[in-house]
């Protein structure tokens, strides 16, 4: 068994341990970080296939950006396990017909579409970072583009649906702080000394 | 060299390299960690000096032993946990905050031989790495199973990953002038003397990287993760001696890491200023060759911007940390960014390579 081999097994043993505590633990704090294990994890293994930019892409974007926010707002929850448990049973076989029939798709897809895409030859090492650069922005520039219009609009539309100024509150507006001079603020007043009486 | 360690590699076969890797990294962590020790001492002998005060000297000649009294005496502390506290993540969260400090440091070149690792992707790396920092501060925050810590978890949580943002598009602006993500690659890119450095072309992007750089690292002005004023220590309030000494070590090596990198990516890193002086040879050396002397000095020049800075400004408001991040820095990075791809396309070109 070769060095890497054995680093791959390694990485797909934590993934899949990790992956099973996401689902298992209690604390949703606690499920987060095993979330980010597994995601660290995965980008191992996609070093050991050479897709180093995919790698650390996904370190960069889902560990570094969205799971920082997901604990952010996971650690202020405030859950009471035993309200959450008492459905347990009435919700089991909806969530157990729900998890077989993802289980068989997946199965499913495993079974058929495999062919070709296991054997993709390995990009050579440190060109695939310009490869991929070079597929998004001249072989697929415009549904790239499209892509990230939609994201644009996403952005948007989630602001626009949830901001509402609220009248009570007190906003800095700073470009006006900014313009104000010297001179509307203070004034300089020329006295003369006085005398100290007694 | 090769003559010496050739016997060795041959004896050790497989294991060799495993264990030269790990040679490697102790010979850039330990000075790295003295390195940590001695800011601790020049930051608080430069900030007593710009406050007319002595600062550190009665612990050896001119306070130079002041680091090692400190350590010592911070290990020797109890580390005390908190009731309630979750004691796993509580000793995990330093770990995860040192970790990736260190990690990152295995793509910085510091010689045009002397690096760990000569990654393609080297910025990436780097962006991956310092982004991950920030777990530990959540962790600690939380772990801590204290009002103020967790306060002071959120604060920094928003505050990096905002400042996260223009600090990658600094370099990218960055990577569009070398054409590379290769650290090493954009350092020769600067070859030529201090008139081809990336400061030049990116002087924004520099001043952005540099105040986004004492943002991520929770320094003076931008500490409002600790805020003694406010929120007593923030995140490691519940913290003590060897933990606690951890997170200060986190801090500092991030903090020469930021400023190692912006000498490497603004400021030509191992390459001399002045090519001419080069081969000028002083008693058989040539002291003004490229090389580490001259990164250390650049280094050093930005890390005591570092220490100016915190000993001349206020600490910003929560507000107005936000804003700087989010309505300055990002929209400046982003039209700087746009501003130098069109500069490209024009006869002016060369000016930006």
């Amino acid at each position: 068994m070769s060095f890497q081999t054995a680093v791959f097994y390694l990485f797909a043993a934590i993934l899949v341990f990790a992956a099973l505590r996401v689902i298992s633990v209690k604390s949703p704090v606690h499920a987060a970080l095993w979330l980010v294990l597994s995601f660290f994890t995965a980008a191992g293994i996609w070093l050991l296939l050479g897709a180093e930019f995919l790698a650390i892409a996904l370190v960069l974007v889902y560990v570094g950006a969205v799971m920082v926010l997901f604990l952010f707002v996971v650690m202020m929850l405030d859950v009471n396990f035993e309200e959450m448990r008492r459905h347990f049973r009435s919700y089991l076989p909806v969530g157990a017909a729900v998890g077989g029939l993802v289980l068989l798709e997946m199965v499913l897809v495993i079974l058929s579409g495999t062919k070709g895409a296991g054997s993709a030859a390995a990009p050579a090492a440190g060109s695939n970072t310009k490869a991929l650069g070079r597929l998004l922005y001249v072989d697929y520039v415009y549904p790239f583009e499209l892509a990230a219009v939609l994201l644009l609009v996403a952005i948007v539309a989630a602001i626009a649906l949830t901001y509402r100024r609220r009248r009570e509150t007190k906003i800095q507006d700073v470009a006006e702080q900014v313009k104000v001079r010297r001179e509307d603020r203070v004034r300089l007043v020329r006295m003369p000394a006085e005398k100290r009486e007694g | 060299m090769d003559a010496l360690i050739a016997p060795v590699r041959d004896f050790l076969g497989p294991a060799w390299l495993p264990i030269w890797t790990l040679v490697k990294i102790v010979a850039l962590v330990v000075p790295l960690i003295l390195g940590v020790a001695y800011l601790t001492l020049v930051e608080r002998k430069v900030i007593g000096y710009m406050q007319v005060r002595i600062g550190p000297n009665r612990v050896g000649p001119f306070g130079l032993l002041q680091p090692f009294a400190d350590v010592f005496k911070l290990i020797f502390k109890e580390i005390v946990v908190p009731t309630g506290a979750n004691r796993y993540l509580f000793f995990i969260a330093p770990i995860l905050a040192i970790g990736p400090a260190v990690a990152a440091w295995a793509v910085v070149p510091l010689t045009d031989t002397l690096v760990i690792a000569d990654v393609n992707a080297g910025l990436l790396y780097l962006l991956a790495m310092t982004s991950m920092g920030v777990y530990g501060i959540i962790l600690a925050g939380w772990a801590s199973n204290s009002k103020y810590a967790f306060l002071g978890a959120l604060r920094s949580a928003a505050q990096i990953v905002s400042y996260e943002l223009a600090m990658g598009f600094a370099l990218v602006a960055v990577l569009m002038c070398a054409s590379s993500l290769n650290l090493r690659e954009i350092v020769l890119g600067q070859e030529g003397g201090a008139a081809y450095w990336y400061v030049w072309p990116l002087l924004p992007m520099f001043v952005v990287y540099i105040v986004s750089g004492i943002a991520e690292t929770n320094r003076h002005p931008f500490d409002l993760a600790e805020g003694e004023s406010e929120i007593v220590a923030g995140f490691h309030v519940e913290y003590s001696g060897v933990s606690f000494a951890v997170f200060f070590l986190a801090e500092y090596m991030n903090m020469i890491l930021i400023a190692t990198l912006a000498s490497v990516l603004f400021l030509g890193g191992w390459l001399s200023p002045f090519p001419i002086l080069n081969d000028v040879l002083i008693g058989g050396f040539a002291p003004f060759g490229d090389g580490l002397l001259w990164l250390g000095a650049k280094v050093a020049f930005v890390l005591f911007i570092f220490l100016w800075v915190r000993a001349t400004f206020p600490r910003y408001r929560y507000d107005q940390v936000m804003r700087l991040g989010w309505k300055v820095f990002i929209p400046l990075t982003l039209v700087w960014i746009v501003f130098i791809g069109t500069m490209m396309q024009t006869r002016f070109a060369p000016l930006f390579h």
